[in-house]
């Protein structure tokens, strides 16, 4: 059956040279790549937003986990697997929200209730999702298939219909990009304004006093910790859905970069969002040297460590500036106070 | 129920969990009883049975043998894992281990030399560093890929064609100069984007690849070994058109995909048994090619392809079986 494809134009050897000549920095220099370019950047950064912005949250309230990788892989997984078997990727998306939740409920009780170390019990967290998420894909699927994605929000408005709009690919995301997006001011306002973002600062500041107030600072770290969690399993999720598979180890090391980009954000939503589109920025730009045969061979592999390079250096100067939440790390106990 | 003994259950769960990870992933046909005259052939293969591409070609070859040979596979085994897994089959005694991946060729050497009664075979390559116990094999990929070329050059609408490349090595890259060499034979005027990502495994980076090469305009794409997989997916949802290669990959976008080469690896397999049964352990190389039958151009049905676009790679094909055109060139 004779299917519409995605270009319209007609072939000919001028479009041929047009294309060819884009290759190298000249190409690299043009209003399409730059297009291009943004467009990824917004696309890429989804799964930093997410887990970043859960984990700042977390945090603000004084407790750290090494293990959001693992929780990403973990969320990323069920997505893939419940979208692999329902065809329907919000179904997947839930998937990555529950297992997130319940990694959460069990990461609070290592921490809050059994007073675990929290970078010791975050790295186990690492371990635990790195190796139960290849396990679970080397006995549910055994290879990579890909997937049915989000459709961009013009298809899903305007189903079988184009519209015609100049450079689409810059706005034409799935929605879970835009979700990603309105995640930061609700973030804001949440830990900003209300009350029980009160309570998670009081917690991650000063958590004998907040409990001297009334603040329960157990059920404000569970709850952080539960929503971090939650986070880190959706943009788990949303790595998957926009890259449409699954394979070992996905998130290679996104988790990481996420808690990294809470300090480099200074525990602010805005802050996180910024390095997210930072770090996103620069891998997308690589990406296209690569396409464009600017980079190729060694020079190509070792742009590879340039996002996390600049990420660091970024991270030396910002963090040297900003304190962190003074409880953090710090366990809570009522019992060792009185 | 006091922490401590919630730590010691938490412990308990912690290595339930690692104990569950020492599953080994293996397949087999084998039976406990062998009967006479079926060889034992051992498989170590870098990605699953069912990889849709590079393991999955070999895979069927094998079934294709039927009752003359017993096998059993090792799945996605990285190349520590796959070191350790062929000197274990050694041990073990079978007839003939395949190390299917070129990254296992330093440790296939080694082990080869310990086991001098053992027959080993080890592809995509074509060295068997002068060893009598080890068969080398290889797919003379260009040729199905100077054939795909053709069409891809006759039907690309924007003029640009987009290459997924692993690693610049095996059958991969063969493939792939097959691939440009053909577009450039038919229309010269069609540029070729290849982009070599550094890995045969990593999906994800061949998925950024594939929408940026889709972004700079390729309407036309193709890829080869695992990764492979990960583009399809792309290919699929940007409603861009497909050719496969080592194995037929039209179920993964059935609209899309134009035709793919398929490794017929039972053509050499069968040769490297007769071999073996003839007292023969190593020491030749083999390759498939369209003219032994080891390669084969199969089309989707699904896809409406012109008449004279495939009148025109049979021709191609017929070409390169008789000597008239060179592939390599």
């Amino acid at each position: 059956m004779p299917v519409e494809l995605a270009f319209d134009f007609v072939s000919n050897s001028a479009a041929a040279d047009v294309l060819a000549a884009r290759r190298g920095w000249s190409g690299f220099f043009t209003f399409t790549t730059l297009v291009v370019i943004l467009s990824s950047t917004i696309r890429l950064a989804v799964p930093y937003i997410f887990a970043a912005i859960g984990e700042s949250i977390a945090q603000r309230s004084g407790v750290l986990n090494l293990g959001v990788d693992g929780v990403m892989l973990l969320g990323a997984f069920a997505a893939y697997y419940v979208t692999l078997e329902t065809g329907g990727p919000w179904q997947g998306l839930g998937a990555g929200l529950t297992v997130g939740m319940a990694m959460g409920v069990l990461y609070a009780f290592i921490t809050v209730t059994l007073h675990a170390t929290q970078d010791i019990s975050g790295i186990g967290i690492y371990l635990f999702g790195l190796g139960f998420s290849d396990l679970l894909f080397r006995q549910l699927v055994g290879t990579p298939i890909p997937i049915e994605r989000f459709e961009g929000v013009f298809e899903f408005i305007v189903p079988d219909e184009r519209l015609d709009v100049p450079y689409p690919n810059l706005y034409n995301h799935s929605i879970i990009i835009y979700l990603a997006f309105l995640l930061v001011p609700l973030a804001w306002l949440t830990v900003s304004k209300t009350t029980f973002g009160l309570n998670i600062r009081a917690a991650g500041e000063n958590p004998e006093a907040a409990d001297s107030l009334g603040v329960s600072v157990v059920r404000t770290r569970y709850t952080t910790i539960i929503i971090g969690n939650a986070l880190a399993g959706v943009g788990g999720a949303a790595l998957v859905l926009d890259k449409g598979i699954y394979f070992q180890n996905i998130t290679n090391g996104i988790g990481f970069i996420a808690v990294a980009l809470v300090y480099f954000g200074a525990w602010r939503p805005l802050g996180v969002l910024a390095g997210s589109l930072l770090f996103s920025l620069v891998t997308s730009a690589v990406l296209e040297w690569r396409t464009l045969g600017i980079l190729t061979g060694a020079a190509a592999q070792l742009t590879e460590m340039v996002p996390a390079v600049i990420t660091v250096v970024a991270l030396v100067i910002v963090t040297r500036r900003i304190g962190q939440p003074s409880a953090l790390t710090q366990t809570f106990s009522r019992e060792i106070n009185y | 129920m006091t922490t401590h003994h919630l730590r010691r259950l938490a412990l308990a769960a912690v290595l339930a969990v690692i104990g569950l990870l020492a599953t080994a992933c293996v397949d087999s046909n084998s039976a406990a009883e062998i009967p006479p005259g079926t060889l034992r052939i051992a498989i170590v293969a870098p990605s699953a049975s069912n990889d849709r591409s590079f393991t999955q070609s070999l895979v069927e070859g094998v079934k294709a043998l039927g009752d003359r040979v017993q096998y059993v596979i090792t799945n996605n085994a990285s190349r520590e894992e796959a070191a350790v897994t062929i000197r274990d089959y050694a041990k073990e005694g079978y007839d003939l281990i395949i190390a299917h991946g070129s990254q296992d060729g330093g440790s296939l050497q080694e082990i080869a030399l310990d086991f001098p009664d053992v027959s080993f075979a080890w592809g995509t390559a074509r060295d068997t560093f002068g060893l009598d116990n080890v068969y080398a094999y290889t797919a003379a990929s260009e040729q199905g890929g100077f054939v795909l070329g053709t069409i891809a050059a006759q039907l690309t609408e924007t003029g640009a064609a987009g290459v997924v490349g692993p690693i610049e090595v095996g059958d991969a890259k063969f493939f792939i100069d097959g691939f440009e060499a053909g577009v450039e034979f038919q229309n010269s005027a069609v540029d070729v984007n290849t982009v070599y990502i550094g890995s045969f495994s990593n999906y994800s980076r061949a998925v950024e690849t594939t929408k940026a090469l889709i972004a700079q305009g390729a309407d036309i794409l193709t890829s080869s070994a695992q990764i492979a997989v990960g583009a399809i997916g792309v290919a699929r949802d940007e409603k861009v058109l497909w050719l496969g290669n080592q194995a037929d990959q039209s179920s993964l976008a059935v609209d899309f995909v134009v035709a793919s080469q398929v490794y017929r690896w039972e053509v050499i397999l069968e040769e490297i048994l007769d071999s073996i049964e003839g007292g023969v352990k190593g020491g030749r190389a083999f390759t498939i090619t369209l003219e032994n039958g080891g390669l084969e151009i199969v089309y989707n049905n699904a896809y409406d392809l012109p008449a004279d676009v495939r009148t025109r790679a049979g021709e191609i094909a017929s070409g390169i079986i008789d000597g008239s055109i060179d592939p390599s060139s």
